[in-house]
């Protein structure tokens, strides 16, 4: 591609101008979820402690990636990019716990302490 | 593939070329030209290739005799450590990529410089930064863990620099990154006009993946290495079992990254040897678009089988399962590649230059590698001869014998374009034969040395093992000589050489339309492409 071309690219998709107040917003939303993440970790929820924390976890990270990433307003190319990164975090995961999962099946095994 | 202006017509030896276009240190240190930096990265990556073979050398010494005595046991893994330290971070990963790569990709693709030509040059310096920590390390006393840093040994036991080298090899794997994502970049963007996907030379293709490995799979080593570090200064119980750990997630988080990498170095090196096999058949390569997936697959396959270097860890057998079928799986590209290789051969017109030499070398070696890799793939053969010298002798076949037949088949392929000068093509014919005696001599009776049970990473053994172990040891001097032989020549025909002709083995890529050495900006006119990328085939143009 040459530098015409480029630059006709870019006047097709020009780049986003996110308003400082969405900025502002975000990051209030951050600070809240911060905030609750502290005061749940107070509460015990039995089994739903790391899903509690977890979910809000991801809340903020898709926040962070979707505005001040700006990933909303990329290009698709960008996003399979993101979608390829977590699908291989997906995988690093999946066969660990394919293992962690099936450690215990064996009969010699489960007889750990 | 053609060009629309006729490589001819350019002067012999331009006056001005990307190397005496500038003089003096400063000119080389602050470059941004792709050319200039993938010689920098050679003049390094040349450096820890010795440094690493010196470390080889004191381990095959050692094992000379079958008692313990050149070297005690401490210092004995310490060697093996540095060695595969040294040769698999600061040498085979970087070494295809960052030279042959950085120089060739914007030639083969008629641009004139990577995306991102400072992102480039500080890939280099965060490399040399990198290398600096481990350096340091080795310097003031080593690290004894082996290249693979298992805990709880690295984290609660070990007393060397463990954090140190680790924090070398976490660096230096930003410089990965950043290299992968630079190419990702400009294949995507900086492709010359006509050069759509299926006209690109193979050569860019498998760099494409191992790009993708590079970027999907290097964060994921410097987490860990990262979580080792705090482990081993905090006491956080990640691995330790002591502290709450687990030490088997260590290896799958190790391995995650670990069995990839040993694709960043072969993908690259069979891209070279798809360039190298068409040119010197005179043919065009057969099944362009199965070869050029087949890298493709190879990259993302190699992420769904690290549980093979797991079997006997500990990890659950039913996931030992799985991974042991999920490796069989990536044999059939790398055999796809392997047979349309030999079918691009048959009825070509063989030439046997050097590099042709050296592709022969990476098809049979690579092969042997391969299937010994399948022999370990297979749970219940792994448990008899894992931590043996089988495997040892296994990934050298691919490693050494594949990996870098392939870096020094395309060392002489592209010499000429690179220096402008020819290498003398007796000696080098001469050093790729001693390397191949050399090679087999060291590796094979490994290969029967630990299927009869000689464990790997000890420094004394059993004296009915010695024989072999002799001619092992014998091998690894001639193959010394056969690398230190090029190294000679190309030194000489810097000075001395004949002037390299633009195109000397009338290639159709695109990188041989241009003079040698190439311009700064490699294309004095920026080339159109018309056509696919190996077009030889025609019968009336096929000379001896
Ligand atoms: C055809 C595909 C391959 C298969 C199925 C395969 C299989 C295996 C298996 C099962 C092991 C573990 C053996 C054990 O520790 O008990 C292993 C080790 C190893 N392989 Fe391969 N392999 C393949 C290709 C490669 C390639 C292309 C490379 C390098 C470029 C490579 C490098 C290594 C290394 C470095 C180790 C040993 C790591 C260590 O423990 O230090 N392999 N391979
Ligand atoms: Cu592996």
């Amino acid at each position: 591609m040459n530098q015409t071309e480029i630059q006709a690219r870019e006047s097709l998709h020009p780049e986003h101008i996110v308003s400082p107040k969405s900025y502002v917003a975000v990051f209030l939303a951050l600070l809240v979820l911060t905030a609750t993440t502290t005061l749940v970790a107070f509460v015990d929820l039995g089994p739903w402690n790391t899903v509690v924390a977890l979910g809000i976890a991801f809340i903020k990270a898709t926040l962070v990636v979707l505005i001040f990433m700006h990933i909303r307003w990329s290009s698709n190319l960008t996003r399979i990019i993101i979608v390829g990164g977590l699908f291989w975090l997906a995988i690093l995961l999946a066969l660990t716990f394919s293992d962690f999962a099936t450690r215990g099946w064996l009969p010699i095994l489960r007889m750990r302490p | 593939m053609a060009a629309e202006f006729i490589p001819e017509a350019e002067p012999l030896h331009p006056r001005d070329n990307y190397l005496n276009v500038r003089y003096g240190v400063g000119s080389w240190l602050l470059t941004r030209d792709h050319k200039r930096i993938a010689l920098l990265y050679l003049a390094s990556i040349t450096f820890f290739f010795f440094l690493g073979g010196l470390f080889a050398l004191l381990i095959r010494l050692e094992l000379l005799t079958p008692g313990g005595d050149l070297v005690q046991s401490e210092t004995y893994n310490k060697l093996f450590t540095m060695h595969g330290v040294v040769m698999i971070f600061f040498f085979l990963i970087p070494s295809i990529p960052a030279v042959l790569g950085n120089f060739l990709i914007p030639m083969m693709i008629g641009a004139k410089d990577l995306a991102f030509p400072r992102l480039n040059l500080l890939s280099w310096y965060i490399y040399i930064v990198g290398a600096a920590f481990t350096m340091w390390a080795v310097v003031h006393g080593g690290v004894d863990t082996g290249w693979t840093f298992y805990t709880p040994l690295s984290t609660a036991a070990a007393n060397g620099h463990v954090v140190a080298t680790a924090v070398g090899i976490f660096i230096t794997g930003f410089s990965s990154i950043l290299t992968g994502l630079n190419f990702i970049v400009t294949i995507h963007t900086m492709r010359a006009p006509g050069l759509t996907w299926f006209r690109l030379p193979l050569f860019v293709w498998s760099h494409y993946a191992t790009s993708l490995i590079m970027v999907l799979g290097t964060p994921v080593i410097a987490v860990t290495l990262l979580m080792v570090g705090v482990e081993r200064i905090f006491h956080l119980g990640l691995f330790d079992p002591a502290l709450g750990g687990d030490p088997v997630l260590f290896q799958h988080l190790f391995w995650f990254y670990s069995h990839p990498a040993v694709y960043i170095m072969i993908l690259p090196a069979m891209g070279v040897i798809s360039e190298v096999v068409t040119t010197f058949s005179r043919k065009n390569i057969f099944g362009y678009r199965f070869v050029a997936f087949a890298s493709v697959a190879i990259a993302v396959l190699g992420f769904l089988v690290w549980g093979h270097h797991m079997f006997v860890s500990g990890q659950s057998v039913y996931a030992g399962m799985i991974f042991s079928l999920l490796s069989f799986l990536v044999a059939i590209p790398s055999a796809i590649k392997v047979f349309n290789w030999t079918a691009t051969m048959y009825r070509g017109s063989i030439s046997w230059r050097t590099p042709m030499l050296y592709a022969f070398g990476f098809i049979g070696l690579f092969t042997i590698g391969g299937l010994t890799g399948l022999f370990l793939a297979t749970l219940g053969v792994d448990v008899h001869v894992h931590d043996t010298y089988f495997i040892v002798a296994h990934f050298h076949y691919i490693m050494v014998g594949g990996a870098i037949m392939g870096y020094l088949g395309g060392m002489h392929y592209w010499w000429p374009k690179i220096s402008g000068k020819m290498y003398p093509e007796g000696w080098a014919r001469f050093a790729a034969l001693i390397v191949f005696i050399g090679f087999n001599l060291t590796f094979f009776p490994q290969f029967v040395l630990g299927y009869l049970g000689m464990p790997r990473r000890y420094h004394a053994y059993p004296p009915e093992f010695q024989v072999l172990n002799v001619m092992s040891t014998a091998g690894a001097s001639v193959l010394g000589v056969g690398y230190v032989i090029p190294m000679i020549y190309f030194a000489w025909s810097m000075r001395y050489g004949k002037n390299a002709p633009a195109n000397p083995w009338r290639s159709t890529g695109l990188e041989w339309q241009t003079t040698s050495p190439p311009p700064t900006e490699n294309f004095p006119v920026p080339p159109v492409v018309t056509s696919e990328p190996y077009v030889y085939a025609t019968e009336s143009e096929v000379v001896g």
